[in-house]
Formats: C-alpha cells, structure tokens, sequence
C-alpha cells in the first residue's frame, strides 16, 4: 500500500519541470511540497491543496492582464504592447454598450462607447480586435456574458478567417450569466432564456472546441459588489453547480463538458480569509462533482480559476499606496495556487489605467514570480492550524448557503440559484454585507489608509489619468455606419429571419446560427434585438 | 417634514454597489430616499424627479459617462421647468469638477466620501436650493 506522498511523488516525477533554482536565497534546497506522508497532497481528492501535484513548479500563473477601451484598433495596440512586456495571455473588456449587446451608434450607448472597453459592433471590430496576434498560441479571454454567444461566434469566426481552426483556440468565455443578475447587472434576457444560450455554448464548445473553457464561473463580481468572501464563495460555487445541472439536463455527460468549466474569483485584501477561501472553492467544488453529480475524471473535480486583486479595494487617495495594496492580494492569489492571475493598476479608482500603470501591475506578478520564492513550495501554508481552521470556516458557510438554496430549488440547486434572484435574496444579501462593512469603515472600526486615517499627502498633485476622448465614440459610429454599407443587406435580413425563427424553438443550438451571422457582418445589436424579441427582456425590480 | 432624495442610475452603468449604500446612509439619515432602478435615461430620471416631487436628485456614476450624461439630468430636469439641484457621486476626476458645476450639477461627491460628508453634502446643497 502507497502512502499519499509516494503516489504524489509518482505524480511529481511525472510532471513538467520548469527551470528554476529550488532552494532558498542562502542556499536551502526546498521539497515541492511539504506535510505528512499521509495527509492530503497537491494534485490529490479532494484537491484543497492544489488541481496539480506540481504546482507552479510546472507551470507558473498566467500573467493575464485585462484591457480594453476605446476602437478595436486601440485595444489591440494595447495588447500587443502587453505581449511584448511579458503578459503570458489576453483578456478582453468591453465596453457598456458592448456587454449590454447594444451597437455603438444605440441612443442608449452615448457617452459610453469605448470608454470602459472596447466597442465591438460587428466582426469587422474583432478581425481588427486580434489583428496580428496568433490565436493559436496565445490564449485569450472574453469579459462579456448576455452577449456571450454572439461575441462568441464573432471571435470564432474571426479566428477562422485569419486561418485558425476553431479546435486549435484556447481561452475562456465568462458567460456566467447568473452572478449579472446577483451583483453584476448587465442581463439583457431572462434568466431562462439567458441559461438557454449558455447551454448552447456549452455544448458547442464540449462538441467542438477543446482547448475552451465554456464558462468562468466569477465570484469576481459578487465580491465586488458587497458581499463577504464566503457569500463570494457559496454563490460562485453555488452557481457552478446550476450550470452543471443545466448541461447534465441537456444531455451532456458530466465529464464531457465539466474539465472545461473554470472559475474567477477576487483576492481581497483580508489576506488569509482569502486563502482559505480558495483552498475551500476546491475541495468543495471536487467533493460536490463527485458525491452529488457523479464526476469520474479527475479533471472534472479539479477546480481551476483565475484571480483578481480587488477593485474596490483601491483608494482614490494616494493612488500608489494602491500598489502596495495590489501586491498584498496577488500574493493571497498565488499562495492559494491561482492558475491565473490579473493585477489592478494604482489608477483604477480614477480611471482606466495608463500605460504606466498597467505596466507596474504586471510587474508586481513578476516580482511574486521571480523575486520571492514563493512559487517553489506547493500550498505553503496547507497545515498551518490557523489557515485550515479558517478554510474550514468558509467551507462551513458555503454549505449553509448551499443547503438554503438547494432547498428554495427543492433539490435543484439551478432551480434554487433562478428561484434565489427571482426572489432578490441574492441581490439583498449582498446589498446587507456591503452596508455592514461600509458601517464598519464609517465607525472607525476597520481603517482606510489615506481615506480614514493617515491622510497627509492626499493633497498632492493627482496623478496623470488616462482619458478617453469623445472623438473614438464619433469614430466609431463612423465605423459602424461604413460596414452597414458595405454588406449585403439581403444576407443579414435572411439570417436574422432564420435567428428569431430559431430561438424560438428551444432545442435548437443557436451558435451555428449565430456563426452564420457574424460572417455576414450583423452586428451585435442586429443578433441581441433578433433575440429580445422572442425572449424578451429581464427588468430588475429595485431595493435598496 | 423629511426630504425626498432621488437616487438614480442613468445610463448603462450597472455598478449599484454605491448607490445603494448611499440610499441607505441617507435613508438613515432621516430622509426619504426613492431609488430608480438601472439604466434610466436623462428623461425618465426627471420625469420620477418631478412625479415624486423630490427634493434634490443623486446621480450615481462609475462607467465614465458623466460628462456626457450628468448635464443632460440637468437640462431635462429644467426642461420641465423644476429647480431640483442634481448631486454627482463616483468616479469623477477633480478635472471634470469646474465643467459639471457650470452645466449645472449642484455638487460633486467622489471615491472615499464618508457617510457624513455625503449627508453634509445633500444638507448643504438643499439649503442653497
């Protein structure tokens, strides 16, 4: 009989080795991985201490820095810029219009086109989007969920005009719709209908994209919008397991389509409440696959996620105190075995960033990276009393949570995540824990730096922000206006037709459709239109 | 008598975290606050203003778009020929303060603004108004 560390060992030794000095700076060799030969290790059911048996001694994090704003042409200017400084992967904002699914030249879109993002209208927006970069080799995400599915199959399209198969793509679509209508907001369709999209991209991707990830399930977002890092933790997880029980119900068997499943979640600035938080996602996540829904690859028990620093974290005073901030949570982020990883820029209280400071975020990963050592050893604060008390803290939370909603879905943990927005519980409780914590910052009783205490400086010179200028709304518009005109108005009406007829019938997998579309140069607010009229549209009912 | 504060989202900004904070600091602070929802437009915005014949408005804005957006609450508000001063809050740049006073924005709250700076913001602006 193996002990776990021989079986780890075995696991290790066949693992890739990436070239790097293990020991310390005086000299010690380091282990990989440290702990009793028969407690849990790296790579091992039910994974808290890491998907792989190597860790970052394999592989380190995916330096992948999120931006866009402005035309296509700008953004891709800016990408090449962060390829070029050592960003190992894209990830793609867009703008309000864009993740609304409205065309740039929409009455609602003034003021905003390109100014959070990138505009994209039609496929012409993303051929110029990754013009010049390889989508073969360079993996690339995409921010955007109402419109998923056709931003989707703008980029796969666009892809495959630039001679790149679509089975040789790697990336992650977020497309988690149900967390915009817990924190985010940016729904378009009701959630059945919107859960009916998602489960077309899923099976599009599991039947032929293999190296996708279908969907970034994001406790990002639920996190940033107030709530506490379990909550971050039960919802996130909680609506995996809808989507889970979406694509089973579609008839896919849960480890066809459950290894592309990846997750999002913050790095906050509560330091080891966050690891906690991460080394319980997986062991829940593992546990859950196999107990409940009966996972057999390890693959699919293996929960993989990307990190952020926390946005809302960021102070508007003193904005390069905000590095120091970002490098404390990205350091959360990597020692609870992040498989990817985004850095905020000092300016992001302020504006999108510049250059410059998107720059010295990205730096910051790479002191982690390379400086620090702390990439050497896997799960380095597994078996720490404090660190595996807490995981199993935020562990007990979540489960709390997920018995609540298991049991509003009376055993459908999908029906209990629509029935909980439906009912606005979400929605409140995320709305209650921010109004506690902002309570907690007005008493006195959890400090600011720069904001509640500590404020000599703050008079200082704001530093340069980057501003948007309404000229790439106008050019824009222009572009929108010219691609209209250049197309065959009969191709798009024809497609469009074939669309509503389509999405009216819910067993039909609209991606093939939507493919057909983007080709023939619709654009996204043709496509969303088509679709709202046979879906409709969601309206949140307001509370404070 | 309280005083009715309208707090809106206009535009495509579904950032509601502030907004709703401050409907509640307010709200606990004694006034009677009326939220609308998400993306309103500049119309819809005034029209509840003058329906609810609210007291002041509080235009909450992250996504970039208030210069755009803020001054056009302001004229739709005056189109109706009401007087209701318009308070700003969120990602503003301390650039953008002179331009959006002289379209009319009554105040300017941004990132950091305690709980009772905001109430002292609102309390100020009502009595100049």
């Amino acid at each position: 009989m193996s002990t776990n560390r021989e079986i780890w060992q075995q696991a290790f030794d066949e693992s890739p080795r990436r070239e790097a000095d293990y020991s310390t700076m005086s000299g010690v060799p380091l282990a990989p991985v440290y702990g009793p030969d028969d407690g849990e290790f790296p790579g091992q059911y039910p994974y808290t201490r890491g998907p792989h048996a190597s860790m970052y001694r394999s592989r380190l994090w995916t330096m992948r820095m999120f931006a866009g704003f402005g035309t296509a042409e700008d953004t891709n200017w800016r990408f090449k810029e962060i390829l070029k400084a050592g960003g190992t992967g894209l990830s793609t904002a867009f703008d309000m219009p864009t993740l609304l699914g409205l065309d740039s030249d929409d009455e609602m879109s003034l003021g905003e086109v390109g100014r959070c993002g990138v505009a994209i209208d039609s496929l012409a927006d993303m051929e110029d989007l990754y013009a010049g970069i390889d989508l073969g080799e360079i993996t690339t995400s995409m921010t955007i969920n109402s419109p998923a599915a056709p931003i989707f199959a703008m980029f796969v399209a666009q892809a495959e005009k630039a001679g790149v198969d679509r089975s040789l793509l790697g990336g992650t679509l977020q497309n988690d719709i149900l967390k915009e209508y817990q924190a985010q907001k940016e729904y378009v369709f009701p959630p059945r209908q919107s859960m009916r999209l998602v489960r077309d991209t899923i099976k599009f991707t599991a039947a032929e994209m293999p190296r996708w990830n279908s969907i970034s399930i994001s406790g990002y977002h639920i996190r940033e919008a107030g709530s506490t890092a379990a909550e971050e933790l039960a919802f996130t997880l909680a609506n995996g397991f809808a989507y889970v029980e979406l694509a089973l119900q579609a008839g896919l068997p849960i480890d066809t389509f459950a290894p592309r499943l990846s997750f999002f979640f913050n790095a906050h600035i509560d330091f080891f409440e966050e690891i906690a938080k991460l080394r319980a996602a997986r062991r829940i996540w593992a546990r859950w696959m196999h107990d409940r829904y009966g996972a057999q690859l390890a693959k699919s028990m293996q929960l993989r996620f990307h990190t952020q620093t926390a946005g809302v974290s960021l102070t508007a005073q003193q904005p390069e105190v905000n590095i120091v901030r970002t490098a404390i949570e990205a350091l959360a982020g990597v020692l609870g075995g992040t498989q990817s990883l985004h850095t905020n820029s000092m300016d992001e209280a302020l504006a999108l960033p510049t250059e410059k400071s998107a720059r010295i975020a990205l730096r910051t990963q790479q002191v982690i990276a390379y400086e620090t050592n702390v990439t050497h050893v896997a799960d380095p604060l597994g078996g720490s009393y404090f660190v595996e008390e807490l995981t199993d803290e935020m562990e007990r939370q979540a489960e709390e949570i997920f018995a609540k909603l298991d049991d509003f879905g009376s055993g459908s943990m999908l029906e209990g995540c629509i029935e909980g927005i439906d009912e606005n519980w979400f929605q409140s409780r995320i709305a209650d824990s921010a109004y506690d914590l902002e309570r907690k910052f007005n008493s006195g009783q959890r400090i600011i730096v720069g904001v509640s205490n500590f404020t000599e400086g703050n008079d200082d010179p704001q530093i340069e922000t980057l501003r948007i200028s309404n000229a790439d709304e106008t050019r824009q518009r222009k572009r929108l206006e010219t691609v209209r005109g250049d197309r065959s108005q009969a191709s798009v009406d024809a497609v469009l037709a074939k669309l509503a007829a389509e999405a009216a019938d819910p067993e039909v997998n609209l991606m093939p459709t939507l493919l057909e579309a983007s080709r023939a140069y619709v654009t996204l607010g043709e496509m969303m239109n088509t679709m709202a009229g046979v879906f409709g549209r969601h309206v949140e009912v307001p509370v404070i | 008598m309280s005083h009715r504060i309208l707090v809106a989202k206009v535009g495509l900004d579904g950032h509601d975290r502030g907004v709703k904070i401050v409907a509640r600091i307010l709200r606990d602070a004694g006034f009677e606050v009326i939220y609308t929802g998400l993306f309103q437009t500049p119309q819809t915005v005034a029209a509840a203003a003058v329906d609810e014949d609210v007291d002041a408005i509080g235009l909450s804005m992250l996504s970039g778009a208030h210069m755009t957006l803020a001054p056009l609450v302001v004229e739709a508000v005056r189109s109706r020929g009401a007087e209701i001063p318009v308070i700003v809050g969120g990602i503003v740049p301390a650039d953008d303060f002179a331009a959006l006073k002289a379209a009319g924005v009554a105040a300017v709250l941004t990132p950091g603004a305690t709980a009772a700076q905001v109430v002292e913001a609102v309390r100020n602006v009502l009595a100049e108004h």
